[in-house]
């Protein structure tokens, strides 16, 4: 495919990502660069300074709605794509409700009973729908752990392994790469398998 | 029985398990689980009556924080 058919096809996509943390911004930073055409982004929460050593967030957006700043900065990379931002804490009615008519769904959220809350609902209610999820990112190093596995339409992302807590803090790098495990996997999901890469996963 | 658990090959002395006693052979104690089947999500209330059998492909994530 060439960067034009590329571009053509993820025009006409839609996206919705379920938290702007960590995960949520850096992914959807991705996939508006990328030219995802549509994106539906989800939180309840305002930027707090501990937030900038992860999100993609700046020093002058604290106090700021996640939702507001993060359309923003993404209006600044590309001013093309149709962004609803939508300040709420989803429940499982609203998830129905904002990402029934997305393409893929991102669970970018940093609680894991909100992380099962979003498994548990999509997998139910919406089975035809991917879900690409993140799981497993504290701390730093050891690249190699984290990894994509897949099951129907969910897609795992992460390390499985590493929690966050006081001694093992969520970094930007392992969240950068996890966050961009999943929009890579969501390219994957729109565009089809890249025919020239000799290994990859298949959806 | 053999199964495959999170992408590894088990052998297991049962010949047939439920998902809870899967669950506490494996010493999985975790609250924040997905469990799936053969790709086939198995709800909570279905853990004591779904059995795992020889050949089955089973995915048991659990989930933790972090994002």
């Amino acid at each position: 495919m060439t960067s034009e058919e590329i571009m053509m096809i993820l025009k006409g996509k839609k996206a919705g990502i379920a938290g702007c943390g960590g995960l949520g911004s850096n992914c959807a930073v991705a996939l508006a660069r990328a030219g995802v055409g549509a994106l539906v982004i989800v939180d309840f929460d305002v930027i707090d300074e501990s937030n900038l050593n992860r999100q993609y967030y700046f020093r002058d957006q604290i106090g700021m709605l996640k939702v507001t700043a993060l359309k923003n900065n993404l209006e600044r990379i590309n001013p093309f794509i149709d962004i609803s931002a939508v300040e709420l804490r989803l429940s499982p009615p609203d998830i129905l409700k904002y990402f029934s008519g997305c393409d893929v769904i991102v669970e970018a959220f940093d609680d894991a009973g909100m992380k099962l809350m979003m498994i548990d609902t999509v997998l139910n209610q919406m089975p035809e729908k991917f879900l690409v999820t993140g799981v497993g990112m504290a701390g730093w190093g050891d690249n190699n752990s984290i990894r994509t596995r897949i099951s129907d339409k969910l897609v795992i992302c992460g390390d499985e392994t590493n929690e966050v807590s006081a001694d093992v803090p969520a970094i930007a790098p392992r969240v950068g790469v996890v966050a961009n495990m999943q929009a890579n996997a969501v390219l994957e999901i729109l565009l089809g398998k890249n025919p020239f890469q000799a290994i990859s996963t298949s959806f | 029985m053999k199964i495959i658990l999170n992408n590894r090959e088990e052998i297991l002395d049962q010949h047939s398990l439920t998902i809870s006693e899967l669950l506490k052979v494996k010493n999985f104690s975790f609250k924040m689980l997905v469990v799936k089947i053969n790709g086939n999500l198995v709800r909570k209330n279905e853990y004591d009556i779904t059995r795992v059998n020889d050949g089955d492909d089973v995915m048991v994530l659990h989930l933790i924080s972090g994002g």
